[in-house]
C-alpha cells in the first residue's frame, strides 16, 4: 500500500459515498469494489475536495452526462486542485487549454476533423511494423532476468516511443515526458502554485519543439498542425501547443496502464493465459475484453450551470468525474459483468468513451495493446507476480500498474 | 437483410470493421459506413449481428 504524497493537501478517504478522493492511493486499488459498492446504494458519490466533485457508477449515467454537452463542458479534463475556472488566463470554451480534448461544440468538431485523418484505422495500420519491432526490443533487453518489471521495462516505453516518433520528438526525451505525464494526471493533489509550475514547465518544454519544427520543417504530426488551418487561418501557436500536449499527455499513461493491467490479468490468471498461448484466435475478443474490465480512463467535465442531476444538486464549475471503467462493469449494461471472459462476443464496452469526445487515439491504442500482448506471451509464456514482490498501482483518473514484477517461468528462445 | 450505420450516431470505435470488415469499411475520418448496398450475405448474418451487438454508440441497425 502507498501512502498519500506528503505534499497533498487532502488526507485519506474515510468514506467513499460522500468524501471520495481519486488520488487517495487506496481508490485505484481497490477501484472495482468501490464503484460495486456505490452502484448498490449511490449511485453518485460526491465530494467537497477540489472544490465539489461528483462520480456517478452507472452506464445509464456515465452515458448521459458523456452525450450531454448542454450541461456539461470538457474545458477540464483532469480533476485536481487547480480548476479552470481558477485560473484569470485559462483558454475559455469551446476551445479550452489542449483541444480538441478541451474543447466543446461547435468548436470542438472543426478541431478534431484535423487531427482524425492521422488516426484512421488505415493510417494508424501502418505503425504495427515498428511496434511489433520496439516491443521485440523492449523483450531482448528483459530476456535474461527472472524476474522483470513489466510496466516499467516494457509496457511503459511502447506508447511513449510511439507518440515521440509520431510528433518528431527526440525519442530520448522519454523520461521527460513521463515526468510531465506524472505531474499532470498523479500529482493532483498538489498545492495549486506547484501544479501551475508543472505546467509551465510542461508549456515551455513543448514551445521549444514546436520552435525547432519551424526552423527544421519534417514530415512528423508536429509540422502537420503547423501547416493545418481551421476556418481558413492557420492554427494559432497556442492551439498546436494545446493538440500537442493533449497527444503527449493522453497518449502515454492510458496505453501503458492498458498493457500493464492485461498483463496483470495474464499473470494473475493461468488459465486465460494458457488459453491465449495456445489460442491465438481468441485474441481479438480478449483484447475487447481486457479494455472493458481494465478500462484505464476516466475522463472529467465541468458544470456549466446548476444543474440538478437526478436529484443531485450540481453547481456551477463543479467537477463531475466520468468513470468509463465503472460503466464497463454495469451488470445493467453487461451480462457477468465482473467476470473477465476473454471470448466475451458481445461486449459494447465504453473504454474508450462515448459521443463526440471518443478517444481521438483508440486505434493506436488498440493496436499499441494488441502488439504488446502478442509479444509478451509469445517470448514468455508462462509468467506470475513475483512472490514476495508488490504491484504498485497508478493514482489518479488513469488506473493501471505503474510496477508490475513478474517472475517468467517460461520463455522461448 | 440489410446493415446500416446512422452517421450522426457513429464516433469511429471501429469495432464494426474489425469484426466484419467484409460488411463496413471506413472514410479518412474514421467513421464506419456498410459497403455497397448494405447487403448481407446469409454467411455473414451473425457477424452482421455481432457489429449492432458491439457498437459502443448504437449506431448500427439491422433492416430485414
Ligand atoms: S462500431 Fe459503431 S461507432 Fe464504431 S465505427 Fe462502427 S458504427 Fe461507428
Amino acid at each position: 500500500m502507498t501512502t498519500l504524497d506528503e505534499k497533498s493537501i487532502y488526507g485519506p478517504v474515510t468514506n467513499w459515498q460522500t468524501d471520495f478522493d481519486h488520488a487517495d492511493p487506496s481508490y485505484n486499488e481497490n477501484a472495482h469494489e468501490i464503484w460495486s459498492e456505490l452502484r448498490g446504494t449511490c449511485p453518485v458519490a460526491h465530494t467537497e475536495r477540489y472544490g465539489n466533485t461528483w462520480l456517478p457508477v452507472t452506464h445509464e449515467y456515465v452515458h448521459e452526462i458523456a452525450y450531454d454537452t448542454e450541461h456539461f463542458s470538457s474545458r477540464g479534463v483532469v480533476v485536481a486542485t487547480v480548476k479552470p475556472s481558477d485560473l484569470p488566463d485559462a483558454i475559455p470554451a469551446p476551445i479550452g487549454g489542449a483541444p480538441p480534448i478541451t474543447s466543446d461544440p461547435p468548436f470542438h468538431q472543426d478541431a478534431r476533423r484535423i487531427l482524425l485523418p492521422a488516426f484512421s484505422p488505415k493510417m494508424i495500420d501502418e505503425w504495427e511494423p515498428e511496434i511489433r519491432i520496439l516491443c521485440r526490443e523492449l523483450i531482448a533487453d528483459m530476456k535474461a532476468a527472472d524476474v522483470v518489471d513489466a510496466a516499467t521495462q516494457f509496457a511503459q516505453h511502447i506508447p511513449v516511443n510511439v507518440i515521440a516518433r509520431m510528433l518528431g520528438f527526440p525519442p530520448e526525451d522519454g523520461a521527460v515526458f513521463r515526468g510531465f505525464v506524472h505531474d499532470v494526471l498523479e500529482a493532483i493533489n498538489l498545492a495549486p502554485g506547484k501544479r501551475a509550475e508543472a505546467f509551465m514547465a510542461l508549456d515551455a518544454y513543448v514551445a521549444k519543439q514546436v520552435q525547432d519544427h519551424i526552423d527544421n520543417p519534417r514530415d512528423d504530426l508536429t509540422n502537420f498542425l503547423l501547416n493545418a488551418k481551421i476556418y481558413d487561418q492557420p492554427l494559432s501557436l497556442q492551439h498546436v501547443g494545446g493538440s500537442i500536449i493533449l497527444l503527449l499527455i493522453a497518449g502515454i499513461d492510458t496505453t501503458w496502464s492498458a498493457i500493464g493491467s492485461s498483463l496483470w490479468h495474464l499473470a494473475t490468471n493461468p488459465v486465460d493465459r494458457r488459453r491465449l498461448v495456445d489460442n491465438p484466435a481468441l485474441m481479438p475478443t480478449a483484447i475487447e475484453e481486457f479494455l472493458r474490465a481494465y478500462a484505464p480512463v476516466t475522463m472529467a467535465r465541468v458544470v456549466k450551470d446548476d444543474y440538478n442531476f437526478h436529484g443531485n444538486e450540481m453547481k456551477q464549475n463543479d467537477w463531475v468525474l466520468l468513470p468509463f471503467p465503472a460503466a464497463n462493469r454495469d451488470p445493467e449494461e453487461f451480462e457477468n459483468a465482473d467476470q473477465v471472459l476473454i471470448d466475451r462476443e458481445v461486449n459494447r464496452h465504453a473504454a474508450f468513451g462515448l459521443g463526440i469526445h471518443r478517444c481521438l487515439g483508440s486505434n493506436l491504442a488498440r493496436l499499441e495493446l494488441r502488439v504488446a500482448v502478442e509479444e509478451f506471451i509469445a517470448a514468455f509464456p508462462d509468467f506470475e507476480i513475483a512472490p514476495d514482490e508488490v504491484v504498485k498501482w497508478s493514482v489518479g483518473q488513469i488506473r493501471g500498474p505503474r510496477e508490475l514484477p513478474v517472475r517468467i517461468n517460461a520463455r522461448t528462445l | 437483410m440489410k446493415v446500416q450505420v446512422d452517421q450522426s450516431k457513429c464516433q469511429g470505435h471501429n469495432r464494426c470493421y474489425a469484426i466484419a470488415p467484409e460488411l463496413f469499411d471506413v472514410d479518412d475520418m474514421g467513421n464506419a459506413f456498410a459497403i455497397g448496398d448494405g447487403v448481407v450475405e446469409p454467411h455473414l448474418a451473425e457477424k452482421a449481428r455481432l457489429a449492432v451487438a458491439n457498437c459502443p454508440e448504437y449506431a448500427i441497425s439491422i433492416v430485414e
